[in-house]
């Protein structure tokens, strides 16, 4: 299981934009299996995941929290290995670690301190020298959001705030790779809407790759170029989205008037497969046929089309076929 | 960089060696040590008896002084008893900055779920525990072995060379008693505020178990009618090992080395509670 086309030659972009460079492996799973007890919390997984923003997502207790905690180091695993920018999980996890930054799911903070000595003290833990750490501390606060309220103590900030002050920590030594568990969990709307874009923004920054984990197939989307769905501690998909986007912009929905069987020959006749039910028309656009030349077929046999859809299928299908599956 | 700017750049400066980053820890963890008014006060308080020995020292040497007070001479005598019972009042003070600042250290880690921010760095578990015993250590060293040193080298430097080198053991017995307690100290304190992840509570409970190990151990003692019940009183096993130390002559229920050994099997088992409880996620099995 594996992908090699990236970002950029992606959804809603030109045909013509050449893919950019394949990125190098971000993690590679190879057969690991986590077990707490006698129970298998994770169950060999394989992959080999090279996006620049990977959502891992599955209902509650899928075991997306353990994955991401085994790679940290968190938890051994059983059976099988894991590589992180190609450091082994077992051996490596101080070299892992240092270019990694993590915003766990719960509450994790130190009520009395300000933000500013808090996420100056995890710069510090990163390895920066003080008086960096305090400087990025700032520029991280300012970065979240949370410019106003980086002198007051951390126990006095809402949910919401206290993501923000998580997300600032995680990004404060200026890590290689940003794991995100659940980072919208508990914020209201206009916070969520907040934290996705900055997500975003450091997604299109380049500077950082994101593995983010959630239930919330929102985030999951707007965020994320490639899927890892995982269902009771199996991979149950896989989707790399960008290629899904691109293959989706095939498939085309149109909702005619005036059509007949001289414009479904018609378009057949280019190559395209073609589904009608009443004035509703499904197909598969052929290689080198582009919308303008349907547009052109119809106005040739006065045949007016009401609606054009590139039919895709949405996280939340893809999902649920995984969960079917 | 302007702090106003709002984006984000990558950092690709120097890091510190990873040897001290433990360090860090060590000070943030004193800083708010420190906030404390009471502990403060504590702190001060504990150097009032190091200073009277420093001044009972300097008295001891001016017998012209003594003399016109209308004290003897020979009331005081520095020797290994006087360090001991210095040791004795510097150990109670150390007991109660442990029981006020010791849980205060780890406990409010655990109850806000910090551990993992801490633990996904390159910072490991032993790193974290040496850096929060370091504030304990270090704490407890400034009321104990160094003010005890202080008073031998004063002592050393009144009394001259045949003095000092006929009693230069009990630099030494100053050094690994104190060693000995502060690391029975820090590990109780920092194993039970893991345990209890409440600080209050923590607290109270290394204050009990001291006074209610001694009664607990008594009763084992008065119902088995045995000397093994003292096993379980951490300050009469700590009393015996230092009276060996400072060559105290006194009768004791069990053994010195025993006392030892069970001293050494108290700080590995808070230290397997300890690692046991610092962990980023807990396991449920």
């Amino acid at each position: 299981m594996s992908t090699t086309t990236q970002r950029g030659a992606a959804s809603g972009e030109s045909e013509e934009t050449p893919p950019a460079a394949p990125l190098p492996p971000l993690i590679e799973l190879q057969g690991l299996s986590v077990q707490f007890g006698n129970r298998d919390i994770l169950r060999s997984l394989t992959a080999s995941l090279r996006g620049r923003s990977i959502g891992l997502l599955g209902p509650n207790g899928a075991g997306k929290s353990t994955l991401i905690n085994t790679l940290l180091g968190f938890y051994k695993s059983s059976a099988g290995s894991a590589q992180i920018f190609g450091y082994d999980i077992r051996t490596e996890v101080g070299k892992i670690r240092g270019l990694v930054g993590y915003m766990p799911e719960n509450d994790a903070f130190i009520s009395k301190m300000s933000a500013v000595s808090f996420v100056q003290m995890m710069g510090e833990l990163s390895g920066l020298p003080p008086d960096m750490a305090l400087e990025r501390a700032h520029e991280a606060l300012f970065y979240v959001g949370l410019a106003e309220a980086r002198y007051r103590p951390l126990g006095t900030y809402s949910l919401g705030m206290k993501q923000l002050a998580k997300l600032a920590q995680a990004i404060v030594h200026g890590p290689k790779l940003l794991i995100l568990d659940e980072p919208t969990n508990g914020l209201d709307p206009s916070a969520r809407q907040r934290m996705i874009r900055m997500i975003r923004e450091i997604r299109d920054g380049q500077e950082m790759r994101i593995v983010l984990c959630s239930h919330l197939l929102r985030d999951v989307e707007d965020t994320c170029d490639e899927v890892l769905i995982l269902k009771q501690g199996r991979i149950a998909h896989y989707s790399n989205l960008d290629e899904e986007r691109r293959a989706n912009k095939r498939f085309l929905e149109l909702e005619t008037y005036g059509a007949n069987g001289d414009f479904t020959e018609a378009i057949e006749k280019l190559g395209c497969e073609c589904a009608v039910t009443a004035n509703r028309m499904k197909m598969i656009l052929a290689d080198g046929v582009e919308t303008r030349d349907i547009f052109r077929l119809a106005a040739e046999r006065q045949v007016r089309i009401r609606r054009m859809n590139f039919r895709r299928d949405s996280l939340e299908d893809i999902f649920l076929k995984a969960m079917e599956s | 960089m302007a702090i106003y700017r709002r984006n984000y750049k990558p950092y690709s400066g120097a890091l510190t060696p990873a040897w001290s980053r433990c360090f860090v820890l060590f000070r943030y963890s004193r800083r708010n040590l420190f906030r404390s008014k009471f502990l403060t006060a504590l702190f001060v308080v504990c150097f009032f008896y190091p200073v009277l020995c420093l001044l009972l020292i300097y008295l001891v040497h001016h017998a012209t002084f003594l003399a016109e007070i209308g004290v003897r001479n020979q009331i005081f005598s520095i020797d290994n008893e006087f360090f001991f019972r210095f040791m004795t009042v510097q150990g109670v003070f150390a007991f109660l900055m442990t029981a006020f600042a010791g849980p205060g250290l780890i406990s409010p880690d655990l109850a806000n779920g910090a551990l993992p921010l801490y633990l996904c760095r390159p910072f490991s578990r032993a790193e974290y525990v040496l850096g929060k015993s370091s504030v304990l250590a270090i704490l407890l060293s400034q009321i104990t072995w160094v003010p005890g040193l202080v008073l031998f080298v004063m002592q050393a430097s009144l009394a001259g060379p045949s003095w000092t080198w006929t009693h230069l053991w009990i630099a030494g017995s100053l050094v690994l008693s104190s060693l000995l307690w502060i690391a029975i100290l820090s590990l109780l304190a920092m194993a039970l505020s893991a345990w209890v992840k409440w600080k209050i509570v923590a607290g109270a409970l290394l204050l009990a178990l001291m006074f209610f190990g001694a009664g607990f151990a008594q009763a084992i003692n008065a119902v088995l009618r045995t000397e093994s019940g003292h096993f379980f009183n951490v300050a009469y096993l700590m009393t015996t090992v230092w009276n060996a130390l400072f060559r105290v002559d006194t009768e004791h229920a069990i053994p010195v080395a025993q006392a030892w050994t069970a001293l050494l099997v108290y700080c590995a088992i808070c230290l397997g509670l300890l690692m046991r409880k610092v962990r980023a996620y807990e396991v449920v099995r």
